[in-house]
């Protein structure tokens, strides 16, 4: 190599010739999957518990599908100390909703409450896919569907996370009858919690970032039951 | 008129090099490929040697495949365990258990291990470390048994117990806590067993099922998916669709078909 008798200053260059840039990334994903589905009288929410980074485990129970006071619940994928406050944003405002109303929040309005929260953070978001699910006012299932600025959808079911794009056409043909020479219909509670286990299983197969433990919330008018089962753990 | 540069007749081809470098800096994604997060191990015991690999393949989050084999045939009393950049581990393998199978058949001696070592780091080293090969070497020969570690640029290690790739700590920390001199052929299949399932449980690149080899004096032994911790659940529901759930647009089979009329002349049989 000929000496150089202006070395370069600005920077260090790489093997192409051009300047490296160094930038310090405030987010991370933690991986893991959720989903929702809607039904006649009742919605379900699910969720892995695993949490990772790079090819590292965290911990294998960190739940990311959260029970809020209003009685809906809430599904988070992404990065998880993001979700945490999110969760504690959310709640702390359902609690001033209640003093202020002298009633709890209806899962419709909460809905519209946290797009207005995550906009709010448009230019440093909650790096949060959040998926709310819940029962509206007539008594029906209701799943809502958003991305980490607050752009969100009424949907009938939605997978979100790490395996969203292995899960969302199975969805798409189960739940949406997608492919398949027949009406759609609303599944049943039962059809609905065969599909959810069966789309985890799966999914645990071929992403590495799922796993451990699956956690299903079935919210209903009259409360939410929570149900744990077991997932692959390598 | 001779060509102005001279295509070479064996080896690797760089002539798109400096291309792909112009198209990377133009903004074009190169391919990337399939990197086996793995991990493997090899531990001396008593009596010779014994290999272990975990069988996940993957390919950035997503598994690949799910039962692969990364415990490589190099010679009859040689194997080795690969990790890094699948492609690579193959054929470098396959390359070097090419060559000795020659050297044998051309000195009518039992492959050494070290001759083994020496082709395998003489040639990763040759390429600089662009061949993303990491190895786990060992076997059983007339100077006793071997056990070496071969980085990807060439570097070459010898140890009663190594390991490699991704699950490397996760598999070490079992052999730190638990390794002893002199172990017996059962304590030695334990403790691979052990370090690959700390590798499949605790990294995300490794998983499924657990493959060990054992090699001493004058028998060498493959246990192909020797444990199986991770067999899938059953499925809540049968996903077999009905006869007609694929809608069916518009039907034609004339189109397939010349339709002639009179008799079909005979098959020439002569």
């Amino acid at each position: 190599m000929p000496y150089d008798p202006h070395p370069n200053h600005e920077g260090f260059l790489n093997s192409v010739g051009s300047p490296i840039q160094h930038r310090f990334n405030p987010h991370t994903d933690n991986g893991g999957t959720t989903l929702a589905i809607a039904g006649k009288d009742f919605c379900l929410v699910a969720g892995d518990t695993r949490q990772s980074e790079g090819y590292s485990i965290n911990t294998r129970y960190a739940p990311k599908v959260h029970e809020l006071s209003n009685g809906s619940v809430l599904a988070t994928s992404g990065m998880y100390a993001d979700s945490v406050n999110l969760v504690l944003n959310i709640e702390t405002r359902l609690e001033w909703y209640k003093h202020k109303h002298n009633k709890t929040m209806s899962a419709t309005a909460s809905a519209q409450m946290l797009m207005t929260v995550l906009y709010q953070k448009r230019f440093f978001p909650y790096y949060v896919f959040n998926i709310l699910g819940g029962v509206d006012e007539k008594g029906e299932g209701c799943v809502f569907s958003y991305d980490p600025v607050g752009c969100y959808r009424r949907e009938t079911y939605q997978a979100h996370g790490s395996s969203a794009a292995l899960i969302q056409p199975f969805l798409d043909n189960q739940c949406g009858a997608k492919h398949q020479n027949i009406k759609e219909e609303l599944l049943t509670l039962d059809q609905a919690m065969k599909i959810t286990k069966d789309a985890f299983a799966s999914a645990t197969e071929r992403d590495i970032y799922t796993g451990d433990y699956l956690e299903i919330f079935v919210i209903k008018k009259s409360g939410v039951t929570k149900h744990k089962f077991d997932l692959k753990k390598d | 008129m001779a060509l102005k540069f001279e295509l070479p007749k064996s080896g690797f081809n760089f002539d798109n090099y400096n291309r792909n470098l112009i198209l990377e800096s133009k903004g074009l994604k190169s391919p990337k490929t399939i990197k086996t997060g793995t991990t493997i191990v090899g531990c001396v015991y008593k009596d010779g040697i014994v290999l272990g690999a975990d069988t996940r393949a993957t390919n950035g989050p997503i598994v690949a495949d799910k039962n692969c084999e990364k415990i490589h045939y190099l010679a009859p009393n040689m194997y080795c365990c690969g990790a890094g950049t699948a492609a690579d581990t193959e054929f470098t393998t396959n390359l070097i258990s090419s060559k000795l199978e020659l050297h044998r058949l051309a000195t009518n001696r039992q492959s050494r291990v070290v001759t083994a070592m020496t082709m395998l780091k003489q040639m990763l080293f040759r390429y600089q470390g662009n061949i993303g090969a990491a190895l786990v070497l060992g076997g059983y020969d007339v100077t006793g048994p071997h056990l070496y570690t071969i980085a990807p640029h060439g570097s070459t290690d010898k140890l009663p117990y190594v390991t490699m790739g991704s699950g490397s700590l996760a598999a070490m920390t079992i052999f730190e806590n638990g390794w002893k001199k002199d172990m017996s052929r059962e304590e030695a299949i334990e403790i691979v067993k052990d370090a690959i399932e700390s590798g499949i449980f605790n990294d995300l690149g490794s998983g499924s099922n657990v493959d060990v080899v054992v090699i001493t004096k004058d028998k060498t032994e493959v246990l192909r998916n020797y444990k199986r911790p991770n067999e899938r659940v059953k499925k809540e529901q049968s996903y077999k669709y009905p006869r007609g759930t694929t809608a069916v647009l518009k039907t034609s089979i004339r189109n397939f078909v010349d339709v002639t009329e009179g008799v079909a002349t005979p098959m020439d049989l002569s």
